[in-house]
């Protein structure tokens, strides 16, 4: 790690933080990893507390380049640290939420009001000393936006369509949304709280219900956090099955999302065609794998249930099904004028804002930025399978729209290979305790999954799960200044941010 | 996009037949409701679906119900986008203690009558997020619930039977009480 490596040499090595290292820094060292990473010579990759026997934030860095990543640890004996949302602000929702959660202050933060939590818990700082208090929510103060023509429209939390829900304050002039301000933690449910002191089966459930739509995702991040802390690997035939679900989950969601941008568009022949291909998906993961969703089907050391006997089989008939239909319904989307002007130049995201922000997925790589956890750092057995990533720098709708598409193609071949080389042998691994911390990675169809794990035998001490919409809803902020309101629901669409995953 | 359409014309649809109710929602749903009631419920019911703290699982096969294979609005059944145009709520999720508020605000808003169902394991009784600080409860700790289906999430098949439990023909119905 040439860049970090001489700040946090300064540090002292965690031992037992597998597979990345772990330093415990000072704070002059802490200042100089946000430093870093405001001038973008790393990403910052995820920023928590933790509230044990010693309170401490923890700062996850990634040098995209090289694929090195570290964990800086900070000592809080005081309940305060340096704000590293002064120097960058993507930090700044997280160090609010580890205020609010955490009880640890973020010294010289520029925003102090509170995150996911309302008043409504009857404890202050859950994760922190969990002190009771009476439940006193008060008035949450929006950003001010002044000027003589402009007016608010409150939405939300209750939303028109199934969606999760989220509250968006919008200031506009006339049609023209002048600023977007999310207040999120509607479905905050607590998961951290209940996985500390859990077994690592049930932190799996839990880990698997942070977000329902990801949940091949979460679970593949928390076994690989569970497996490096206890330093095992789950077999090979485990991580090809994993990968297979991973794959099934990306095209599931992809296809409902092209389906449902088009439907916001108001061209709903691509939603009634693109949700018959997503059932079609799903229902081939029921017969292979036993749920539709495929949940709770990855677990710490490898898979609940191997693939069914006639799984291949329903999955190349699957494949076969949609390399039949799908390229004339992007054929249809790319031959729509009326629906390409909705798409086109909407919601545009500077290249430049995402690089700052880290955001990964189809958003990251429809605004410039490749990442992708499969590639970088890269895990099995994605090693062993020939695919790419794509990226477009429009930034648009149509861009997110692209890169879906593509990612279909992609993940329909990575099928194909997986099914192709699926190693035989056992799937999974036995559990033996062990008190190490472990750091894992996944890429979900939204982005990179980060969950970090500390273990007392069989028991989690402490869990944090990073869902990749903490760097992309601010960016949602961005897309939509300066598009009419009515668009807002064809941009938020075309994020598709998790709320759940985000509240946790 | 014309051919597209014109194949449509000419391929078998994809809709299943319709699942015969479930026999367990018939009997909640006779136990909760009285008989005045359950003649109101029509052939028609506009559904407004509120997510009080769900991990999405439970939308994304509410969602399931509106394609081609289940085709929901068959039934007469609807999603709205207010609950002031609802007969039924739909609610996935433990209650988050934040979206306690909102949905005892959207029960009031819709008009009477009305019936909810609880959808999912988490909305019975909380599910894998039951004692957390963050967490009432399942949907009965805030609004009452007429209808319970379960699964997590239910899949789109026992949604169907959950809610055509709501419009089965009344010679299905267990007898009506006296």
């Amino acid at each position: 790690m040439p860049v970090l490596a001489d700040i946090l040499a300064q540090g002292q090595r965690v031992v037992g933080h597998r597979p990345w290292p772990r330093y415990q820094v000072t704070p002059e060292a802490w200042n100089q990893a946000a430093s870093a990473i405001a001038a973008g010579r790393a990403s910052l990759f995820g920023l928590w507390g933790d509230t044990g026997a010693a309170p401490m934030v923890n700062m996850a860095i990634i040098e995209e380049s090289s694929g090195d990543i570290a964990v800086a640890s900070l000592a809080c004996p005081m309940r305060k640290f340096p704000s590293v949302g002064a120097l960058h602000p993507p930090a700044i929702r997280l160090e609010r939420a580890i205020h609010s959660l955490c009880g640890l202050e973020p010294v010289g933060a520029p925003d102090t009001r509170p995150w996911l939590d309302f008043g409504f818990w009857n404890v202050k700082h859950p994760l922190g000393e969990c002190a009771p208090v009476a439940a006193a929510p008060g008035a949450y103060a929006f950003l001010p936006a002044e000027g003589a023509a402009l007016h608010q429209i409150p939405v939300g939390p209750v939303h028109a369509g199934t969606i999760e829900p989220g509250h968006f304050r919008f200031t506009a002039s006339g049609e023209t949304v002048v600023r977007l301000e999310e207040r999120l933690g509607y479905v905050h449910k607590g998961i951290e709280s209940l996985m500390a002191g859990a077994t690592i089966e049930r932190a799996a459930q839990l880990a698997a219900r942070a977000s329902g739509d990801s949940t091949v995702a979460y679970g593949i991040a928390f076994a690989h956090a569970v497996e490096a802390a206890l330093g095992i690997e789950a077999p090979a035939r485990a991580r090809y099955v994993r990968a297979l679900m991973a794959e099934l989950e990306r095209l599931a969601n992809h296809l409902g999302d092209i389906g449902a941008i088009c439907n916001d568009a108001a061209f709903a022949l691509m939603q009634a065609h693109c949700a018959v291909l997503r059932e079609e998906v799903l229902r081939a993961a029921a017969r292979s794998f036993g749920h539709r969703l495929m949940m709770d089907r990855v677990v710490p050391g490898g898979v609940a249930a191997d693939l069914h006997a006639d799984g291949p089989n329903v999955i190349r008939a699957l494949l076969q099904d949609i390399r039949l239909r799908f390229p004339r319904l992007v054929e249809l989307y790319d031959n729509t004028a009326s629906l390409q002007d909705r798409t086109a130049a909407a919601g545009v995201v500077s290249v430049d804002l995402v690089r700052r922000f880290a955001a990964s997925g189809y958003i990251g790589r429809a605004s410039g930025r490749g990442f992708d956890a499969r590639k970088t750092p890269g895990y099995a057995p994605y090693d062993r399978l020939d695919f790419t990533v794509p990226v477009l720098t429009e930034g648009d709708v149509d861009a997110r729209i692209w890169i879906r598409v593509r990612e279909v193609e992609q993940s329909l071949q990575l099928i194909e290979q997986i099914l192709a080389t699926l190693p035989g042998g056992p799937v999974a691994t036995a559990l033996e305790g062990g008190d190490g911390e472990g750091l894992g990675l996944a890429e979900g169809f939204r982005g990179d999954v980060l969950a970090w794990v500390r273990l007392d035998g069989l028991s989690v001490v402490r869990c944090h799960l990073r869902d990749p919409s903490w760097f992309q809803w601010p960016l949602l902020e961005s897309a939509v200044e300066g598009n009419i309101v009515a668009d807002f629901p064809l941009c938020n669409k075309s994020f598709n941010c998790s709320y759940s995953g985000h509240d946790l | 996009m014309r051919r597209t359409l014109f194949e449509s014309l000419t391929r078998r649809p994809l809709t299943e037949t319709p699942p015969t109710a479930d026999n367990a929602a018939l009997a909640e749903l006779a136990a909760s409701l009285d008989r005045a009631a359950r003649q109101r419920l029509g052939r028609s019911l506009a559904i407004r679906e509120v997510d009080a703290g769900s991990c999405n699982g439970c939308e994304l096969e509410i969602h399931a119900l509106n394609n081609a294979f289940y085709d929901l609005e068959r039934f007469g059944l609807r999603f709205v986008a207010s609950p002031r145009h609802a007969d039924v709520l739909l609610v996935t999720g433990p209650v988050t203690r934040n979206m306690r508020e909102a949905l005892e605000r959207t029960f009031n808003a819709t008009p009477e009558p009305k019936w909810v169902v609880a959808v999912g394991r988490c909305a019975a009784d909380g599910g894998v997020f039951a004692g957390s600080y963050a967490v009432v409860g399942g949907v009965d700790a805030v609004i009452p619930a007429d209808l319970h289906i379960a699964g997590c999430p239910p899949t789109p098949l026992q949604l169907l039977q959950g809610l055509l439990a709501l419009l089965a023909p009344r010679r299905d119905r267990v007898a009506p009480q006296p």
